[in-house]
């Protein structure tokens, strides 16, 4: 079981939360010429890092609000959590 | 419900059918049927049209209605006042189960004897590539010179593709399964809920082999989280109420590459020698020999072959793709 701090709500269990994957996946921007390969790498192409990893989890049962955590994919261990319109780091 | 999907696996389960023969290893495989289960009118459409879609491959398969499917799993749940009644199921009669660790030393065993070098307890570190041409591969046991490297690596994908300079469109993520005690003989198919994610089956030895979601978000961890589990039990014991009374022998988590829409990747990559073998999700045991074949035609041949030509790597690029249940990208994100 994780343990999440969600940061309006404070520390929560993993069943409220809705996982949302890679935080650091950028939109293209918008009214710009968007080439094939930045919509694949935006839609489809993720690192899927061992390690440090900064990710986006909504508070379902809880807050509703969308926060970014950093959490460590091969031990859980959870490093950081914010706002999701925190700056990465 | 693809035809490449559709082709595919059936290739493979002509291969099943003889891997006993051909490894001269026993691999208990055991063509017991599967039934999945409907709880809607709506699913029952869906199933009618995926078994018809199935049969105009030449596939075998059956719609069930509720007293047929009773008639098969009595033990499920039929009373009236349950959250997901069952309305009927779609059964693939030959489809069924195998030995995982027969099938391992099998074809190791004959690998072997074949001439195959199997190298354990031996990390890959990085390779060699130049002017687009790979040329060797590092590893923590010294280096060794290649031609030609098949790189099929399940739940480490993106790790190498890291030391490639590659993102590929897969994420790695953790699945459980599950055995009980064993018990005596009472299930003879391999069922699947139709109102989540949960499939059973029982083993030779007796136990039920159980297993459903993903936990959920990307992991690397080989071992489960609780929370999935008790998630997938709930489902189970909803469908067989009986499964509540049994103790729980063993539990265990893999990793595995979760694509992005579902089917796998076998192709060659814009490096010269390198072949990629990728991408599987839940469905890797099932394709094993279809996927050894055509991988390995793929290298020998350096070219594709028709059976997974539609299993490429840019078809995500250029909008071909598998997305076989019809769910989108991403589909463990709920």
């Amino acid at each position: 079981m994780l343990h999440i701090k969600c940061p309006h709500c404070g520390m929560r269990s993993q069943n409220e939360f809705s996982y949302g994957g890679d935080a650091s996946v950028k939109r293209p921007e918008l009214n710009k010429e968007i080439s094939d390969q930045d919509w694949d790498n935006f839609v489809y192409n993720r690192k899927s890092l061992r390690g440090k990893h900064l990710e986006l989890w909504q508070h379902i049962s809880g807050c509703r609000q969308w926060i970014k955590v950093e959490r460590d994919t091969a031990t859980h261990e959870i490093f950081k959590t914010m706002t999701a319109n925190e700056d990465n780091l | 419900m693809h035809d490449d999907n559709a082709l595919f696996s059936e290739f493979g389960i002509d291969l099943w059918r003889r891997m006993s023969q051909d490894l001269n290893y026993n691999v208990m495989f055991s063509p017991r049927g599967i039934i999945n289960l409907a709880h809607s009118d709506a699913q029952m459409n869906t199933f009618a049209r995926r078994g018809n879609s199935m049969r105009l491959n030449g596939i075998d398969a059956e719609l069930l209605n509720r007293e047929q499917v009773r008639e098969i799993i009595p033990m499920a749940d039929f009373s009236e006042n349950v959250r997901f009644p069952i309305f009927g199921g779609l059964m693939q009669p030959s489809a069924g189960t195998a030995r995982h660790d027969a099938v391992a030393w099998g074809y190791a065993r004959q690998a072997d004897s074949m001439g195959v070098d199997i190298i354990q307890n031996c990390e890959v570190t990085g390779f060699d590539i130049a002017n687009g041409k790979i040329n060797g591969v590092r590893t923590s046991r010294g280096d060794i010179k290649v031609k030609k490297i098949g790189l099929c690596v399940a739940g480490s994908t993106n790790i190498l593709a890291e030391k490639l300079n590659m993102t590929l469109p897969v994420e790695t993520h953790l699945l459980q399964a599950c055995v009980s005690e064993p018990v005596k003989p009472v299930l003879d198919r391999v069922v699947t809920f139709g109102a989540g994610h949960f499939y059973i089956s029982q083993s030779d030895k007796g136990e039920m082999v159980m297993g459903g979601d993903l936990d959920g978000y990307n992991s690397y961890a080989q071992r489960g989280n609780l929370p999935t589990l008790q998630h997938v039990l709930t489902e189970g014991i909803a469908m067989m109420p009986f499964l509540s009374k049994l103790k729980m022998l063993r539990t265990w988590g893999g990793i595995m590459d979760m694509s992005m829409d579902g089917s796998p990747i076998i192709d060659k990559t814009h490096i010269e020698g390198l072949y990629l073998n990728c991408g599987w999700c839940y469905g890797g045991f099932k394709a094993t020999p279809a996927s050894g074949w055509t991988f390995a035609h793929t290298i020998a041949q350096d070219r594709v072959h028709e059976l997974n030509a539609g299993y490429s790597l840019n078809r995500f690029n250029t909008g071909h793709l598998l997305d076989e249940k019809g769910l989108g990208t991403k589909t463990w994100i709920s």
